[in-house]
């Protein structure tokens, strides 16, 4: 009997030394592999420390309910002694409306936020293609009914206005049969004749038979987040069209439009958002016919749109010369027209090659709303704090306010970067 | 973008203004043409109407005139009494000086920032993943606020630097003092000064200037002693060592020449209820510097840690399998290459800290737009010439940058053969 020589069963492995095993190796890998780590590490972790230390009380002795900030103080120093310090988020907690809405009517505060729910609702047809696309007419509608919730005044006045866009669609549908560019120019005819001649009489003749009016709200009115928002989302939706414009412009067979497009952008990108603001605020009413003015904020918006177009233009454009030629060919050889050929094969790869460029503008926009400050808007950052600060009861109060609404803009920021990052992987769909 | 761009054969009939995709494009370009005069025109028919009704014709000709307000922080000669020009002067150079700081000093921080982020050092990389993702997500107008907040909330007054027993210390062996309202830094100051140039706008000191010199001279001979190095290493295939000429170059002979001119500080000292002597730098300055420094520095960073990723595993393999050393890996094989991914999107890093600098207004800095688009055009209310200005100023700006950076762009471009 040989066989009692050989092992039959497979040895279990052993279980690796305590230094290479759990925790213990994970320790050792990634925190003290070897001097200088151990000594990075411990310096980064006495960062830490020191921030929690230094932070910890003054978040633990945090006051909610008080009326003033030296009523605030008062409270901390009984609680916790002569000594201590605290964060007052009373002053959030009392003004926490005028970081929302501005100076906006109270009683009105139903505008906005119904507003705000419509247009999420008007927003999901455009981020969820599985939504019934009929949905989309309701999208389109959507600026006119947000603009008169907010802004308030006459519901005719907007209907009037989405009529010439009826008039325009209605003309074009009709002449396009005998050729399509001879509709574009009989729909803009159609549309400004209404505008021009028939909206203010059908405004003024609707408007007597049934009064659908909102009480008006000036736009200096207007301020924090909602203002926020209202400029953030308008930019947004109303860049990405025109930067796609201007980067299909940029990359045009025809050398006058190129040249307009690539002026355009390049001037645009190479002055500060606030030179652009100015222009709106001092400016712009120097080059309208003699008289007329409108809305400051619309104003902003047109700035911003146009300054955030200029830099979406650039981000398309790099997601257009990502994309290989035979595409292109392709295209040409199904015979396809050029709009088609942009609309169902160019743009789809296009922009979803330049997801985090466009995202990254969006975030960028959101960001850059706080300029309005400089042209006397209540911006949620300066304007309401200065404003809250003026006041006699919080006077002196500083970060609070900053960490509120810093908070804020995190929370709106990190949500965008991550949503993109989410649909970058969704959209992926090459086999890596 | 197509392939069937050729004009097609045969005469040109009318119809094919409207049909022919290559005639297409002309009637296209011509009525975008008359779109856009059109729209030109009646803008500036409006404009010129405007200020006809208003009465002010366009006119630079204020730039001339007294400005008559104090400018808190000067780097050329000003008062009260010079005109609006050079308070727009001023402003410029404000601008300038502030971004060019925080270029170099974001850049630093970014290079650090998003090399330590890849690191495997888990504490490390999470701290920076921290400090990343909440600066950038958070707008520069609040960083601004904050530090501006920090740095006059936190601090003593300069009166509190007073007498026998100040309740308030200096640092640095009493050479800097942080107060509420300024830091008052030591002037650098020199025993045998060789004066100044007048310029006819500004002086130009010829110490700063010999400085300059010494280290061109520095950089150029350092590297002829490279070259001849290369050269023997070429011959004999031993390499003399470099370095004590470069350390010689760059660090002897600036002493020297500093101790020719009898370089010394000169510290701030207090007198009354203030600081004399030295430099007193303002808060806006430092607020706005380090705000834009650690707002850009994290894309910066972001931007360095994709270009060291675009490189592959294979050439840092390749480079150790050659037998370089890891700094020489880092030098010659990985950073080359990743400087090509780095560099354009650092360029526009460069020119938004610079746009980003006018929001120097919220601080109160005087930078371009707080005196020529803040105090000039309200006190003239030339809104036109001034914003015009403006914005000829920063587009020049961006111009030489972006041209600047594209020449260095060209120069490590990979070269396809």
């Amino acid at each position: 009997m040989t066989q009692a020589y050989f092992r039959t069963d497979m040895l279990p492995p052993r279980v690796p030394p305590r230094g290479q095993r759990g925790a213990l190796k994970w320790l050792r890998e990634n925190l003290f592999a070897s001097v200088t780590n151990s000594a990075i590490t411990v310096i980064g972790l006495a960062i830490v420390v020191w921030l929690v230390v230094q932070a910890f009380p003054w978040f633990a002795h945090s006051v909610w309910n008080a009326k003033s900030l030296a009523e605030c103080r008062d409270i901390v120093h009984q609680t916790w002694g002569p000594d201590a310090s605290g964060a007052c988020w009373a002053v959030i907690h009392e003004r926490w409306n005028q970081y929302l809405y501005g100076f906006y009517p109270m009683d009105a505060y139903w505008r906005p936020n119904l507003a705000f729910l419509l247009m999420l609702a008007a927003l999901a047809p455009l981020l969820f293609t599985h939504l019934p696309r009929q949905l989309l007419w309701y999208s389109a509608a959507y600026p006119a009914l947000g603009y008169w919730l907010v802004w308030g005044g006459t519901a005719w006045a907007m209907v009037a206005i989405l009529g010439g866009f009826v008039a325009g669609w209605l003309a074009f549908t009709l002449v396009k049969r005998i050729s399509a560019g001879l509709a574009v120019a009989v729909a803009v005819l159609a549309a400004m004749g209404w505008w021009l001649f028939l909206a203010a009489p059908v405004t003024g003749a609707l408007a007597a038979v049934a009064p659908l009016t909102l009480d008006f709200v000036p736009s200096d009115r207007l301020g924090g987040f909602l203002l926020s928002i209202i400029v953030g989302i308008c930019g947004i939706v109303f860049s990405l069209p025109l930067g796609i414009l201007l980067s299909l412009g940029r990359r045009s067979d025809m050398p006058l439009i190129r040249t307009f497009s690539v002026f355009f952008i390049e001037i645009i990108r190479g002055v500060p958002l606030i030179t652009l603001l100015f222009t709106a605020s001092f400016l712009l009413s120097y080059f309208l016919p003699p008289g007329t003015t409108f809305d400051l904020v619309l104003r902003v918006i047109i700035m911003v749109t146009i300054f955030s177009g200029a830099y979406m233009a650039e981000t398309i454009r790099g997601g257009l010369a990502a994309i290989p030629r035979g595409q292109y060919e392709a295209a040409d050889a199904l015979g396809l027209t050029y709009w088609q050929a942009q609309r169902l094969i160019i743009m789809p790869q296009a922009l979803k090659i330049s997801i985090p460029g466009i995202v990254s503008s969006f975030i960028a926009l959101f960001k850059d709303t706080t300029l309005v400050i400089f042209v006397a808007l209540l911006d949620p950052l300066k304007g309401i704090t200065d404003a809250v600060r003026g006041s006699a009861e919080w006077n002196g109060v500083y970060w609070e306010p900053y960490i509120f609404s810093g908070a804020i803009f995190f929370i709106f920021c990190f949500g965008m970067s991550r949503y993109s990052m989410y649909l970058e992987r969704k959209l992926k769909t090459d086999h890596r | 973008m197509s392939l069937a761009d050729s004009p097609s054969a045969g005469s040109f009939r009318l119809s094919k203004l409207l049909t022919d995709k290559h005639y297409r494009g002309y009637t296209i370009q011509f009525l975008f043409l008359i779109l856009l005069g059109g729209a030109v025109g009646w803008l500036a028919n409006n404009a010129v109407q405007n200020l006809d009704r208003l009465g002010i014709a366009p006119d630079f000709g204020f730039l001339w005139n007294r400005a008559g307000y104090d400018i808190s922080m000067k780097l050329i000669h000003y008062t009260n009494d010079s005109t609006h020009g050079r308070a727009a002067l001023v402003g410029l150079i404000n601008t300038l000086f502030v971004s060019v700081l925080g270029c170099v000093s974001a850049t630093i921080l970014g290079v650090l920032v998003g090399v330590l982020r890849l690191s495997r050092n888990w504490v490390i990389s999470r701290l920076m993943t921290v400090y990343i993702e909440v600066v950038r997500n958070v707008p520069l107008l609040l960083w601004l606020l904050v530090i501006f907040a920090v740095l006059t909330e936190s601090t003593p007054a300069p009166n509190e630097f007073r007498g026998a027993n100040p309740t308030a210390q200096m640092w640095f062996w009493h050479n800097v003092a942080v107060t509420n309202r300024y830091v008052a830094l030591p002037s650098p100051e020199f025993w045998r000064s060789l004066g100044n140039v007048d310029l006819g706008i500004f002086l130009v000191s010829l110490d700063l200037m010999a400085l300059i010199a010494v280290i061109v001279l520095a950089v150029l001979g350092d590297r002829a002693w490279r070259r001849r190095a290369h050269r023997v290493q070429e011959a004999t295939g031993r390499r003399p060592a470099t370095w004590p000429v470069t350390l010689l170059l760059f660090v002897g002979a600036p002493v020297a020449l500093l101790a020719a001119l009898g370089f010394h500080l000169s510290a701030p000292v207090m007198k009354g209820f203030n600081f004399t002597g030295g430099i007193l730098a303002p808060n806006p300055f430092f607020a706005l510097w380090f705000g834009l420094t650690v707002y850009t520095a994290t894309y910066i960073a972001e931007i360095v840690r994709a270009g060291i990723l675009a490189v592959s595993k294979g050439q840092t393999e390749a480079a150790l399998a050659l037998g370089l050393r890891p700094g020489q890996t880092m030098r010659l094989v990985v950073l080359p290459q990743a400087l090509r991914v780095i560099v354009p999107p650092l360029i526009s890093q460069f020119l938004n800290l610079t746009k980003n600098s006018t929001l120097a207004a919220a601080i109160s800095y005087p930078d371009l737009g707080a005196t020529l688009g803040g105090i000039t055009l309200n006190q003239t209310g030339r809104a036109l010439e001034c914003i015009l200005l403006m914005m000829l100023a920063y587009l020049a700006i961006s111009l030489v940058i972006s041209v600047a950076m594209n020449l260095f762009n060209r120069s490590v471009r990979l070269k396809e053969r």
